[in-house]
This record gives structure tokens, sequence and C-alpha cells, in this order.
């Protein structure tokens, strides 16, 4: 009786995600394996045999770290600063936090075009300071993809930690001052080794954001390709499905890959074991 | 120690400058005068957003967006609370398993996911650019619905769904006159976050535009191809507004441990 409640409560769920979400993904990465004579990967052969393709794909991936560690660099300290405040101001900083977070990132990749376009504010700026006699190039470079993207993950990380740092008992930071610990031993010894859930969490989030971005490099990356949008252009502007759904295949395997990666990190560097 | 503390405070303001400066930018350069976006803007006007309302394709494509938000929300909640009420409610095997099905469309990259839709979706499965913007809508919406129902219904006490039905309530009943008014503000909470979602995607809605249609930040990444004006940041500060006061909503139902937690 209760078993047959069960089912069909899920069953409308499941059936809904399977026909619309998991036959189309499971399509698209099966047809990448056939041709008309049957199994083959030369799809993907040829593939990491483009020059062209290789540059993109390593493009994305140096963007994506980069854009990681800044994020870590920016967000950890901040996210330390923010877990110590009191509950009140602590909930406006959150609120300053969520706030980009949940904002169009039309909106925030449009308002870096007005910022480091060729006649934005900081070429602006610069010039009128005397510090440069011509404008400089930032946008539509892989800098301007990383300041984007920067911009558009470091919310997340920095609530990600902020949640974990909440749980770190100040009663362990105590015992450890009262032992006599400085507070930079604190930061490293105690601080830092719990907060690695939250930094690989966090990490795994920002990295594959930004390998999977669309909207951000499509707006400040210019002809500057990256994966999403080299798959975009063979999808749309050159209607070529098959490569398309290579590189789609490419995307799902880089991110499956990071996240076990990481989570096989988190399982070694976790202090509780 | 307190000279660090300082210095910490500094280093958190300037990251906090990054991140809400660029929003405060484009707000200052949507009320230019002049025909050229720029900062800071040479005379006060509101020409740009009345410009808005002269665009046809933006107020179509907010309809068509609105739509599509609303009835992927709605599918969503069909699908989804019944789904959250029994991973909630009852313990059985291979439930894990179902619990990241559920969420496995937040995993799948956006970008991929809408190739998928266009090449399976409209392309096999033959549905029309609306249909197909509803139901991949729907997919994206559903994890979040979920999510957050889930959340709500796990500080609901079973026991006392337990005592009306053993008063003689009921299953569905009880289901409609007690849990669900438990869980009202989770439900609204998880409406506004999915809806956010949606009405912001761009990933998925790229895919899906055709003569006369497609959704608001399409539009809006076509408006900005085209002309740079400062249409796009007026437009701007009226989807902060309504980011902001959804984000207040949400604040007020269910706190802010939603976005902290992962």
């Amino acid at each position: 009786m209760k078993k047959r409640y069960l089912y069909l409560l899920l069953l409308p769920g499941v059936l809904f995600l399977t026909i619309f979400m998991i036959v189309p993904i499971f399509l698209t990465i099966g047809t990448t394996f056939f041709n008309e004579s049957g199994f083959t990967i030369q799809g993907y052969l040829d593939f990491f045999k483009d020059r062209y393709f290789i540059e993109i794909l390593l493009t994305t991936l140096r963007v994506s770290l980069f854009t990681t560690i800044i994020c870590i660099l920016l967000g950890f300290p901040a996210a330390y600063y923010i877990s110590k405040l009191g509950k009140r101001t602590k909930a406006i900083m959150l609120l300053f936090t969520i706030f980009p977070l949940l904002t169009s990132p039309v909106v925030r990749s449009f308002s870096w075009m007005v910022i480091i376009g060729k006649n934005g504010v900081i070429n602006k700026l610069l010039l009128s300071m005397g510090l440069i006699d011509k404008p400089l190039d930032i946008l539509y470079t892989p800098t301007a993809i990383i300041i984007g993207l920067v911009h558009l993950f470091l919310p997340l990380i920095i609530v990600t930690l902020v949640g974990v740092m909440e749980n770190i008992e100040t009663d362990l930071l105590k015992a450890a001052e009262s032992l006599g610990a400085s507070r930079l031993a604190v930061f490293s010894k105690v601080i830092i080794p719990l907060s690695v859930p939250g930094l690989v969490i966090g990490s795994i989030l920002v990295f594959v954001g930004s390998f999977t971005a669309y909207t951000t490099p499509a707006l400040l990356g210019g002809k500057q390709r990256v994966i999403s949008t080299f798959l975009y252009q063979n999808a749309i502007t050159l209607n070529e499905w098959q490569v398309a759904s290579i590189v789609a295949t490419i995307m799902i395997a880089v991110t499956v890959l990071i996240i076990s990666i990481m989570n096989g990190l988190a399982k070694k560097l976790n202090p509780k074991g | 120690m307190q000279e660090k503390n300082r210095g910490l405070a500094l280093f958190t303001f300037l990251v906090f400058l990054f991140l809400l400066g660029p929003l405060l930018i484009i707000s200052v350069t949507s009320f230019e005068g002049g025909n050229i976006l720029k900062f800071p803007p040479e005379e006060f006007s509101l020409r740009w957003y009345e410009n808005i309302f002269n665009v046809e394709m933006f107020l179509i494509s907010f309809k068509t967006s609105i739509l599509v938000s609303l009835a992927g929300n709605l599918l969503a909640l069909l699908l989804g609370v019944p789904a959250a009420y029994a991973l909630s409610r009852f313990d059985f095997k291979g439930k894990t398993i179902i619990n990241a099905f559920f969420v496995s469309p937040i995993l799948v990259p956006g970008i991929v996911l809408g190739f998928a839709f266009l090449r399976y979706i409209v392309g096999t499965y033959q549905l029309p650019i609306y249909a197909a913007l509803f139901v991949g809508h729907t997919v994206i919406m559903l994890p979040f619905i979920i999510r957050v129902i889930s959340s709500s219904l796990s500080n609901f006490d079973f026991s006392i769904e337990e005592a009306a039905e053993s008063l003689g309530a009921s299953k569905v009943g009880t289901f409609f006159t007690v849990v669900l008014p438990n869980i009202k503000s989770g439900i609204l909470a998880a409406v506004m976050i999915a809806f956010l979602e949606s009405f912001n995607n761009v990933d998925i809605s790229v895919y899906m535009t055709g003569p006369g249609v497609s959704t608001f930040p399409i539009q809006m990444l076509t408006y900005v191809e085209n002309y740079f004006d400062p249409t796009i940041s007026a437009i701007s500060v009226l989807l902060m507004i309504i980011t902001a006061f959804f984000m207040f909503i949400v604040e007020r139902l269910m706190g802010l441990s939603y976005f902290t937690k992962r």
C-alpha cells in the first residue's frame, strides 16, 4: 500500500526528466560513437588532432583555473571576515553577496563592457591620469573573460565558505588561542583545514561553472572562443551537429572528471578522515 | 591584532566594491541624457527607460519569458511537490539515487543541455519552439523546486500527519489540509528561486529562438550585439529592482541558510 503511493508520487517527475532530459543527453553522447559502419571513435581522434580545438580547450581550462584561483584568494579572506561579524551585519553582508548571485548574468557581463571597453571607465580614468597614452585592449580578451567570471562566481564561493566557517566552533578557536597558538597559527592550523570541504565544493562550483559558462565569454570574449561558445557556434551558426555533439560530450566528460578528482582530493585532505 | 582586523576589513570592502561597483555604475549610466553610453553621464534624463517600451521585441520577449517561467514553474510544482514529499516522508531503497536524479539537471552544463534540447526536443520530438521552451525551463526549475521544498519538509513533523490520519482523515485530504499549509512559505520561496533561475536563463533559451520568438535575456544579448546604448542599463536597473524584491521575500520566508548551505 505504502509502496504503491511512493511510486505514484515519484513516477511523474522521473518520467518527465527521463523523456526530456536523460534521453536527449544520452542520445547526444551516443551518436558521437557511431557512423554508417558502426561503432567508432574517429570523431574524437580527429578532434584531438585539430590544433584550433586544442587551443580553445586549453584556453578554456586556463581561464577556468585562473578564475578559480582568484576567486579563492579574494573569497577566502572576505568569507572569513564575514563569518566573524555579528548576526545583523553578517546578514546584511550576505544579502550584498547573494544579490549579485541572483542578478541576471547578462546584466553583470554587460556592466563590465561599460567598465573595461575601449571608451570605458578604466581607460578614461587611466588616460586622464596620464598613466597610458592609448586605451588598453582589455575587452574581448581572455583577461576580460576572467574578470567577468570572477565577478560571476566570487559570491558563490563566499556564501559557500561562510556557510562552512560559521560551523567552526568559536570555542575551538578560543581553546587554540588559550593554549598559546598565535592568530596566524590558528588561521593556518584550524581555520584553513576545517574550511577544506567548503573550499573544495566552492572550487568545483567555480571551476565547472567557468568551464561551461556561456553568457560571459559570449559578451566579453569577442572573437576569443571558449568551449561553450564554440559548441553554440557549431550548433547554430555552422549547423555542424555532429561536431557540436562531440564538443558537448567532451564538456560533460571534463565536468565529471573534475568533480571526481576534486572529491578524491577532498577525501584525502579532510582532517576528519 | 586590531591592526590586522582593519586590514581584513579593508580587503573585504574592496572585494565588495568589485562585486557591487559595476552594478552601481550601469545604474548611473541608465540616466544618460545623450546618445552614447558613458560614465559619468553628461545630463540627466529618463529617455532610455522610455526607449525600452519603443522596442517591440522587448515587450514581446518579456511576455514570452514571463509566460514560460510561470507555466514551467506550475508544471515543476506539479511534478516536484509529490516527489519532494515522497523523498522526505519515506525511507526506501535507492532513495539517494532518486535524489541525485532529480538534482541532475543542475549538474549537466546548461549550454550542453540546451543543445540536447534543440537536437531532440525541437528536432526529433518535433515540439514547437514555445513548447520546447516550456519543457526545457521546467527541467531546469525542477531541481530547485525539489531542493527547497524538501528542506522545508525536513522541518515538518510528520507525526502531525499520522495523528490526522489516525483520526480518520484520508491520505490525500491530510496532505492538503495538514502538510501543505505547513510548508506554504517553503513552496513560495521555491517558486521565487525557480522563477529567477528560469527568467534569467540564457544557456537553454539561446538555442530556442525563432522568427519573433525569443526570451527576454536573449533579446538583451541580441540588442547589445547591435546597439551599445543605455537602454540595456535601464533594463538592468529594472531587473535589479525585481531581483532585490524577490531576494527580500525569500529571506523573509526562509532566511539566508538556503544560500549558504551546500
